[in-house]
């Protein structure tokens, strides 16, 4: 053994233990979570039950779609729609691995079809189409289906004459399904141009994380543009500008409150009033 | 003109024809039927050679500096042409030219990025990379061609919406947006042609349109190659793989039934001979008024609104 290979051992030897250690840590992580705000150890339970807000500082955490719809619709209102659609791979696209394979692994820890759930619910009685998305299937990405989907849970509003409510949580456009997803822009768009025109209240809710093509497309030509409290909210990514302005961004940047700051908001909402803040809206909206 | 590293090989073989005359002449010898020869094959050679491009081949072309710009477009097709400036909001956004001209006798709001062929220039226009008040500008003079029944012609060549503090202060993403959702509402043919880079939301917030056409060397993505390499491959020298897996050429995008047509390049690509280019897309541009024209408001609309509704591919 070379001086160079026992240096090599013994690297390998430590990252092996530091996986072990960190695998520890992952069995507590199911009865403990840390704060990413104020870093306090906290008992999933209580994060639970404080609809998934830190109880010592008031943090976010960011939800999935179901926890959402959980929270939002009167209890066994909520009917999902278009769960048949599932994604296809037009491109056969590859990259450091293969889409097909992605969606799998997605498909696997979700739980879920794809990164949006369509339906019809209730909210305080009030009944609701709705386009609930979730970050954790690909980033929340914006492919063919999620565009379907939104698009569908629009012209189901149409249908009923109903408000729509579209929660976003996206990294933006997907990639993998190129301009097939831009397309998704110009047709969600457009079905809210028929929302418009119907004259029936469109709401967005834009939640911790609300980037790209979904930022510059439904997500922001609601009637009402409500941000979660803590969600980031941008058109392109914090590295992105930074890279291209060589400057670093304030540490506000990009947050619900600089969102407010410069006008791009109706209001901020706290997860505990933002059901009632939608019902309060949609029976201030009735004629 | 700036030779691309794919045609030193022609290049090489012309300046060696060329060389060979001038021996010619000097010494007196006759060869012309070998000149006649090499003539023949660098031709043959360079049809070839621009037949068989790879996708981040013909990707230098859509961004050659010399690439006809949308106020090149301008002067090429149309006449009487008024630029209208401002988002009557407090900016002129250069990165994005409007104004109103005559096309074959046919009054149009003509719009575009506009990108420029020097650094000095590209300063100016900011690389073709507008800002919000661009899109607001853009949409005024929507607006404006709705009200007196004017059809739209838009010319995209964007690498994209500006990524800059001020952009998101002022609501890129919106700006878009509204954009997109806006154009679905007008009663006037909208035209839209991708002359060189079709680059994300910032090209789409042009090209919400009735009829959507690209150069054959221009190309449309949901990001540029190198932006898509650097994130799914970790590795931005990855951009040629990313290129062709993106599908992003017009041949491409036809077959996906994304664009309406391709309009045809000079030999060697649009910057070989802008008056054969400004031709083929004027003849393209207004066949489609024509047609358009006839066409009621409202089925205009709905028609668009199918357009865009249609596509997406997906199992169920």
């Amino acid at each position: 053994m070379t001086v160079k290979d026992w240096f090599e051992q013994r690297k390998e030897l430590q990252i092996k233990r530091r996986d072990e250690k960190t695998q520890i840590d992952d069995s507590l992580g199911k009865l403990w979570i840390k704060c990413y705000s104020c870093n306090s150890q906290l008992l999933k339970k209580d994060v639970e039950e404080n609809l998934e807000v830190c109880p010592k500082c008031g943090y976010h955490f960011r939800i999935n779609a179901r926890t959402r719809i959980n929270q939002l619709f009167d209890e066994g209102t909520f009917e999902e729609m278009f769960g048949n659609i599932t994604t296809a791979d037009p491109l056969n696209f590859v990259d450091t691995d293969a889409y097909k394979k992605r969606i799998a692994l997605a498909k696997a820890k979700t739980n879920m079809n794809e990164a949006v759930i369509s339906g019809v619910g209730k909210i305080d009685g009030n009944e609701v189409a709705a386009a609930v998305m979730d970050f954790e299937f690909m980033g929340g990405s914006m492919g063919s289906v999620v565009g379907e989907k939104v698009t569908l849970a629009m012209e189901e509003a149409l249908k009923r004459k109903i408000p729509m409510i579209a929660v976003t949580a996206s990294g933006g456009a997907r990639m993998q399904e190129s301009i097939l997803s831009l397309m998704q822009m110009a047709k969600t768009s457009c079905a809210v141009a028929k929302l418009n025109e119907a004259g029936l209240l469109y709401i967005t809710v834009l939640t911790e994380p609300t980037f790209g093509g979904v930022t510059a497309s439904f997500a922001t030509i609601g009637d009402i543009i409500i941000a979660e409290k803590d969600a980031r909210i941008g058109f392109a990514g914090r590295r992105v500008i930074e890279q291209t302005i060589r400057q670093s961004l304030p540490a506000d940047f990009q947050t619900a409150n600089y969102l407010m700051k410069y006008g791009q908001i109706d209001m901020i909402s706290s997860r505990a009033e933002l059901k009632s803040t939608i019902s309060k809206l949609i029976n201030l909206h009735k004629n | 003109m700036a030779i691309l590293e794919f045609e030193k090989p022609l290049i090489e073989i012309q300046e060696k024809i060329k060389e060979l005359k001038q021996i010619s002449e000097a010494s007196g010898m006759d060869v012309s039927e070998q000149i006649e020869t090499f003539e023949r094959q660098a031709s043959e050679y360079k049809k070839e050679l621009y037949a068989n491009l790879t996708p981040s081949q013909r990707l230098q072309i859509a961004r050659h500096s010399d690439r006809p710009t949308f106020l090149d477009y301008v002067k090429l097709i149309t006449t009487d042409f008024i630029e209208l400036h401002g988002d009557r909001q407090g900016t002129d956004d250069r990165a994005i030219i409007g104004g109103i001209a005559k096309i074959d006798g046919q009054s149009v709001v003509i719009v575009g990025t506009q990108k420029g062929k020097t650094t000095k220039e590209n300063l100016i226009y900011n690389f073709g990379m507008p800002q919000p008040q661009g899109y607001r500008k853009a949409l005024r003079l929507f607006y404006h061609a709705n009200k007196f029944n004017l059809p739209i012609i838009t010319l995209i060549d964007t690498p994209g919406a500006y990524p800059g503090m001020k952009a998101e202060e002022t609501a890129q993403g919106t700006a878009i947006a509204e954009n997109l959702k806006e154009m679905a509402k007008l009663n006037v043919p909208v035209i839209a042609v991708i002359t060189g880079e079709g680059c994300s939301g910032g090209a789409l917030g042009l090209a919400v349109a009735d009829k959507v056409f690209m150069l054959e060397h221009s190309y449309y993505t949901v990001i540029s190659p190198e932006g898509c390499a650097s994130i799914l491959w970790r590795d931005a020298s990855k951009a040629d793989v990313a290129a062709q897996a993106l599908k992003i050429t017009s041949e491409d995008l036809l077959d996906l039934g994304i664009i309406d047509g391709i309009i045809n390049e000079p030999l060697g690509g649009a910057h070989c001979n802008y008056e054969e280019i400004g031709n083929s897309l004027k003849t393209t541009v207004m066949q489609a008024v024509k047609e358009l024209k006839k066409e009621k408001p409202e089925t205009l609309k709905q028609e668009r609104y199918n357009k865009f509704r249609r596509m997406g591919v997906f199992c169920q």
